[in-house]
C-alpha cells in the first residue's frame, strides 16, 4: 500500500506524549489562514512511500519511544486524508512493536465512515485541532465548516476514545470572549479530553507561503502574548466549570 | 631521616589520613584504590544544595568587574612583561584575601597575565603587541640568542615538505609554536599524600635508573625526573609563598581543595599548554567533605562554598595568547575540562554529592564555559543525577557528555577527559596532541594531482590529475587512497618532531611529577572536514559530479546533476563512507613509527577551527562553496540533516571509537520547545534521547538549548549577555566573545526543532 508524505521527524516531542516518530502526510482540504505547513496542503504532491519503507525508518529508534513513554505519531497535512494508509501502519507498529499511536487531525472526516472506524481501532490518542468554535469564522478561516470537527468530537466521546483537543490561538481571530466561554462549554460536554491545548499562533511558516508564490493573510499578525494565552486558558477553564457545574 | 623525624611524619600522615578505610594507596602513590575504597556514592536528587554564602557572591562580583574591564581594554587588562612565569615566580595574589577559601593566582594579581616564552618566544612579542603592551628586548634576546624555545626547535627540524603543508593547511593547528596541553597531572596526589611522599617515590624512580648502560632514553628519564623532583621541590615552596605548608596530607576539606588547587597552579604557571585539564577531581574531594560533614567542621553551605570558590578560580585561568590564536580556538579558552560522574568498574556509580556542588556552581556563579564541565554518562547513572544535568543543560548550555559505558573498557574507572573528548587514565597516560589534518583538502589534491586548490602550488609529490568530465567513484577513491597515505605519513611525521622539541625544550615538569613514571602515550592524531567528505564522495558515487577547472586544470567549482544522500540522515549508503573513511586513515596512521613507541590514536574534532580550516579549503563537490565553515567534527553539515534529531544522532554513533580513541564530537542544538512543553517532559525527554544515544555507542553529545533568536540578539546587544554560554565542538565558549563569522557559523547550523 502507497501512501503520500510530506516529511517525517525522529525527534518529535510536541504532538502527543514522550519522544515520538512525527508522519507528515501530504494533503489538506482545509486551508486555514495561519498554517504553518501550507506545503502539504497539495494533494498531488508528495513522496510515496510504501508502509515497509515508513516502518524501516521508524525501527532504528524504537528504544526512544518505548523508554520515553513516546510512540508514533502520523499528521500532516490532514491524515485521515490517507486514512486506509494510516490504519494499516498503525497496525503493523502495533503488531510488531505494541507502539502507542497518535493520530493528528481537524475531524473532517465523518468517522461514522467505515475507512474511519478502521482507523479509529488502531488509533490509541487523538490529537483534535479546533480551528473555531464559531461556525462563521470557521468558514471564513479555513474555507469549511466547523460541523464535521464538532461531530468527530462528540464521536470521539461517544466511543471512549481519548483525545487531546488542540487551538491555535490568534490575535483578533480567537480573542473573543464569548467564543472561548463558548469552547470551554463544547470542551466541558465531551468525557475523553485528557488534555486541551492552546497552540499560540507564530510566523515560522511564513517563508513558506513566499516560496509557494502565495499571499499571506495574516501579514502583520503578531504572535499571542503570554497574557492573552493565560486570559484564553482562563476563559475557556470558565465556560467548561459552567458545564460541569 | 631520624626516629624522631619519622615519627613526627607519620603523626601528620595519619592526622590526614584519619578515619579513610586502608588499602594499598597507603603504601604506594594508588588514588584510585583510595577512591573505590572511601567515596560515598549519592544516588538523590539535587534538593540538598544550597545557594551562594554572601562572600562568594561578593568574591563573584569582583571577577565580573575584572572582567567588564579586561573586555573594555581589548581582551587583556594586565600583563607582567618583566618576569617569565615559572612555579615560583611570582608572589600570592589575591581577589579579595579575608573572603577567598582556596587562594592563588598564576601572578600577584587577578587577570594579570603572564609571558611563558618557552613554546615560543615569537607568541609572546605578537601577543603582547597585539594587546598593547611591549616585551623588554632583554628578555626578547634571552629566548632568542640565549636559551632556544621549542618553536624554534621545530623549526630547525622541518623539512621543506612539512613547510608546505602547514601553509596550505592540509595540516594545521599544530602545537609547533606554543604549550601542547592535553596533559593532565594528577593534582589529586599533592592532597592525597602531600609533597614530601610524591618526591620520596621520585628519588626511589632514580635511583632505580642507576643501570649499567647510560643510553639515550635512559638519560632522558633520569634527566626527566630529576626536573620532576625540582618541580614538586618549587611547588612546595609556592605552597609556602601563600602561607601553607604542603609538604604533609591534606587534613580537611579546605586544604584538599587548596593543596590540589596549588598543583594546578603550577601547572599552569609552568605551561601555557593549549589545553589545561584539570582531571577527575569532585569525587574524590567529595571523600574529604564528607568527613568534614560528619566531624562537623563543614555545612553544607560552608561546602558549597569551597567548591564554588574553587570554581572561581578555574574561570579566571588566564594566558596571554595571540588575536590569531584565539580566532582559531574562539574566545580565549583553556579547557580546564573537569570530568564528572560515571560509574566504578564494580557496578556502583561515581556519582557523590560534589557531583552536583560542581554543577550547582552553575547557579551560584551563572554559567560559563570554564570550568569545561564533562558529565561522564552512563545509561547506570542514579535518576537523580541525571535529571539534575538535563536540567543544568536545558537552563545554562554549559555541559558536555561523554559515554562513560563506552570508554570504560579502555580506560577504566579513574580516567579523565583532556581538552574536549581525549579520555586518558589518570597520572598513567598522557598524549602528543597532534591537532588535524584537513581530509577535504587532501580530497581536492586527489582530484589535482596534489595542486593546491587556493594557491597552485604543487605541495604534496605530484599525483596524475583526473582530467575525466565526470567524476569517477572508483578512480577518485584510488587517487584520494595515495593522497591519504602521503598525507599520513607527512602527518605522523611532523608531530614525531613537534613532540621530539616539545619534551626537549618545554618539558611538563610537574605535571609529569604528578604521573607514574611507566606512562602510556599515544600520538593524537585528528582529522577535520568528515562530513564534507563523506557527502562529495556520496555525490560522486550516487550522482553526477562534473568539475569545473580553470586554465591551470584545477578543478574550482562543481557542478552535480541529481540527488544524493547527506550524511546525517541515518543512511547507511553515505554513512559507510564516513565510517570507512575514518578507518582508512587510522589504519594509515598507524603504519608509521611514532616518537617514544606512542601508541596512534584519532580524534574527529575540530574545536572550532571548522571556520578557518573552511577559509582555507576550496570548493567541494558536496555543494559547499570556497571558503563556507566545514562542520565542526563529527557533525554532519548543517541544514542535510532532514530527518530531525535522531537520525542526526544516529549517522554520529555509527563512527567507529575504535579507530577513534581520541575521541568524536557531536555538537547537538535544539530550541526549548522542540525538547518538550514543560520543564518536567524537556527533562524526562532530554535523559531519554541521551540513554538512547550514548546507548547506541555514541561518544560525546555537546547539548545546547536555546533559540536561534536569542543568540542574533546577542550580535546586537552583546552588553545584556555577559555570560551567555554556548557548547562548541568539545568545549563551551563565551558567545559575545567569538568573531562575527564564528557568530553566524554557530547561528547557522541546524537548530533541531525550529520548523
Amino acid at each position: 500500500m502507497d501512501g503520500r508524505i510530506h516529511s517525517l521527524e525522529t525527534f518529535g516531542t510536541v504532538d502527543g506524549p514522550g519522544i515520538r516518530f512525527v508522519l507528515f502526510m501530504q494533503g489538506c482540504a482545509m486551508q486555514c489562514q495561519y498554517c504553518h505547513n501550507p506545503d502539504t496542503w497539495d494533494t498531488t504532491k508528495g513522496k510515496h512511500v510504501t508502509i515497509e519503507e515508513v516502518l524501516k525508518e521508524i525501527e532504528p529508534y524504537l528504544t526512544y519511544y518505548k523508554t520515553s513513554g513516546g510512540g508514533l505519531t502520523v499528521s500532516g497535512g490532514e491524515p485521515t486524508l490517507q486514512a486506509p494508509f494510516v490504519a494499516e501502519l498503525f497496525r503493523q507498529v502495533k503488531e510488531r512493536w505494541n507502539l502507542h499511536t497518535t493520530l493528528d487531525s481537524n475531524g473532517f472526516n465523518d468517522p461514522e465512515s467505515e475507512r474511519m472506524q478502521e482507523l479509529m481501532e488502531v488509533t490509541d490518542l487523538v490529537l483534535l485541532d479546533i480551528k473555531h468554535i464559531d461556525p462563521e469564522k470557521h468558514l471564513k478561516l479555513t474555507a469549511q465548516s466547523v460541523e464535521h470537527t464538532l461531530k468527530s468530537a462528540r464521536w470521539l466521546s461517544d466511543h471512549g476514545k481519548k483525545c487531546w483537543i488542540r487551538h491555535v490561538y490568534v490575535p483578533g481571530i480567537h480573542d473573543d470572549e464569548n467564543d472561548l466561554l463558548n469552547l470551554g462549554r463544547f470542551i466541558g460536554t465531551l468525557k475523553t479530553v485528557e488534555k486541551f491545548e492552546i497552540l499560540p499562533y507564530h510566523q515560522m511558516g511564513i517563508y513558506k507561503w513566499k516560496e509557494l508564490g502565495r499571499e499571506y493573510p495574516l501579514e502583520g499578525v503578531p504572535s499571542p502574548t503570554d497574557d492573552e494565552v493565560n486570559r484564553a486558558y482562563r476563559l475557556i477553564e470558565q465556560g467548561r466549570q459552567s458545564v460541569l457545574a | 631521616m631520624s626516629v624522631i623525624e619519622r615519627e613526627v611524619m607519620d603523626k601528620q600522615q595519619q592526622d590526614g589520613w584519619r578515619g579513610f578505610k586502608d588499602g594499598k594507596w597507603k603504601k604506594e602513590v594508588n588514588v584510585n584504590n583510595f577512591i573505590g575504597l572511601n567515596i560515598s556514592p549519592y544516588i538523590g536528587d539535587e534538593s540538598f544544595l544550597a545557594g551562594p554564602t554572601e562572600n562568594t557572591t561578593a568574591l563573584w562580583k569582583i571577577v565580573s568587574e575584572l572582567t567588564k574591564k579586561e573586555i573594555a581594554n581589548g581582551g587583556v587588562l594586565d600583563v607582567d612583561v618583566n618576569h617569565p612565569s615559572t612555579i615560583i615566580s611570582h608572589g600570592p595574589g589575591y581577589l579579595d584575601k579575608d573572603k577567598e577559601q582556596i587562594v592563588g593566582v598564576q601572578t600577584d594579581e587577578p587577570f594579570k597575565r603572564s609571558i611563558q616564552p618557552f613554546g615560543g618566544i615569537k607568541m609572546m612579542i605578537d601577543a603582547t603587541k597585539a594587546y598593547g603592551f611591549e616585551l623588554p628586548q632583554e628578555i626578547i634576546h634571552m629566548f632568542t640568542e640565549i636559551r632556544k624555545t621549542h618553536n624554534q626547535g621545530v623549526f630547525d627540524a622541518y623539512t621543506s615538505e612539512m613547510r608546505a603543508a602547514r601553509k596550505a593547511g592540509i595540516i594545521t593547528g599544530l602545537p609547533d609554536a606554543y604549550g601542547r596541553g592535553r596533559i593532565i597531572g594528577d593534582y589529586r596526589r599533592v592532597s592525597l599524600y602531600g609533597v614530601d611522599f610524591l618526591i620520596k617515590e621520585k628519588q626511589r624512580d632514580l635511583k632505580n635508573l642507576e643501570v649499567d648502560s647510560m643510553d639515550a632514553d635512559t638519560i632522558r628519564d633520569r634527566e626527566e625526573i630529576s626536573e620532576q623532583i625540582r618541580a614538586l621541590g618549587e611547588l612546595k615552596k609556592m605552597g609556602e609563598m601563600h602561607g601553607f605548608d604542603i609538604s604533609k596530607p591534606a587534613t580537611t576539606a579546605k586544604e584538599a581543595f587548596q593543596w590540589l588547587y596549588f598543583g594546578y597552579l603550577a601547572a599552569i604557571k609552568e605551561q601555557n599548554g593549549a589545553a589545561m585539564s584539570l582531571g577527575r577531581t569532585s569525587s574524590f574531594l567529595d571523600i574529604y567533605v564528607q568527613r568534614d560533614l560528619e566531624e562537623g567542621v563543614l555545612t553544607e553551605e560552608t561546602a558549597q562554598e569551597l567548591v564554588d570558590h574553587f570554581v572561581m578560580k578555574l574561570r579566571i585561568v588566564k594566558f596571554l595568547r595571540t588575536p590569531d590564536y584565539n580566532e582559531l580556538f574562539s574566545g580565549d579558552p583553556t579547557w580546564v575540562t573537569e570530568s564528572i560522574g560515571g560509574m566504578s568498574v564494580n557496578g556502583d556509580t561515581r556519582v557523590t554529592r560534589n557531583s552536583f556542588r560542581f554543577l550547582h556552581t552553575l547557579y551560584n556563579l551563572g554559567p560559563a564555559p570554564e570550568p569545561n564541565l564533562t558529565v561522564l554518562w552512563s545509561t547506570k547513572l542514579p535518576e537523580g543525577f541525571k535529571k539534575y544535568c538535563a536540567k543544568a543543560s536545558i537552563e545554562t548550555s554549559s555541559i558536555q557528555y561523554e559515554n562513560d559505558d563506552l570508554m570504560r573498557p579502555y580506560f577504566g574507572d579513574d580516567y579523565g577527559i583532556a581538552c574536549c573528548v581525549s579520555a586518558m587514565r589518570i597520572g598513567k597516560q598522557m598524549q602528543f596532541f597532534g591537532a588535524r589534518a584537513n581530509l577535504a583538502k587532501a580530497l581536492l589534491y586527489a582530484i589535482n594531482g596534489g595542486v593546491d586548490e587556493k594557491s597552485g602550488a604543487q605541495v604534496s609529490p605530484e599525483f596524475p590529475k583526473i582530467t575525466s568530465d565526470v567524476l569517477d567513484y572508483n578512480e577518485v577513491m584510488k587517487r584520494y587512497k595515495n593522497v591519504m597515505e602521503w598525507l599520513a605519513k607527512l602527518y605522523v611525521n611532523t608531530l614525531n618532531i613537534i613532540h621530539f622539541m616539545h619534551d626537549k625544550y618545554s618539558y611538563e615538569r610537574i605535571e609529569m611529577a604528578l604521573h607514574d613514571k611507566e606512562i602510556l602515550r599515544t600520538m593524537a592524531c585528528g582529522i577535520a572536514g568528515l562530513s564534507v567528505v563523506a557527502d562529495s564522495l556520496s555525490a560522486i558515487k550516487y550522482a553526477k559530479v562534473r568539475p569545473i577547472r580553470n586554465e591551470q586544470g584545477i578543478a574550482i567549482d562543481f557542478e552535480v546533476e541529481g540527488e544524493f544522500p547527506n550524511y546525517g540522515n541515518n543512511d547507511d549508503r553515505v554513512d559507510s563512507i564516513a565510517t570507512e573513511l575514518v578507518e582508512t586513515f587510522m589504519g594509515m596512521i598507524r603504519k608509521h613509527h611514532t616518537y617514544r613507541n606512542s601508541l596512534p590514536t584519532q580524534s574527529v574534532l575540530t574545536i572550532t577551527s571548522n571556520v578557518v580550516y573552511g577559509k582555507k579549503t576550496g570548493t567541494t563537490p558536496d555543494g559547499r562553496k570556497a571558503g563556507e565553515p566545514f562542520a565542526p567534527g563529527a557533525n554532519p553539515m548543517h541544514g542535510r540533516d532532514k530527518k530531525g534529531a535522531l537520525a542526526s544522532l544516529s549517522s554520529v554513533a555509527k563512527l567507529p571509537y575504535e579507530h577513534s580513541l581520541d575521541g568524536i564530537s557531536n555538537t547537538f542544538s535544539i530550541v526549548p520547545k522542540a525538547l518538550g512543553k514543560d520543564e518536567d517532559q524537556r527533562k524526562t525527554n532530554l535523559t531519554s534521547m541521551m540513554d538512547g544515544y550514548f546507548g547506541s555507542g555514541a561518544h560525546h553529545l555537546n547539548v545546547n538549548v536555546f533559540a536561534r533568536e536569542q543568540l542574533l540578539d546577542a550580535m546586537d546587544h552583546p552588553e545584556n549577555y555577559p555570560q551567555l554560554t554556548i557548547r562548541v565542538s568539545g568545549y563551551a565558549v563565551n558567545f559575545i566573545k567569538l568573531t562575527k563569522e564564528q557568530q553566524m557559523d554557530v547561528i547557522n547550523r541546524t537548530f533541531h526543532g525550529s520548523m
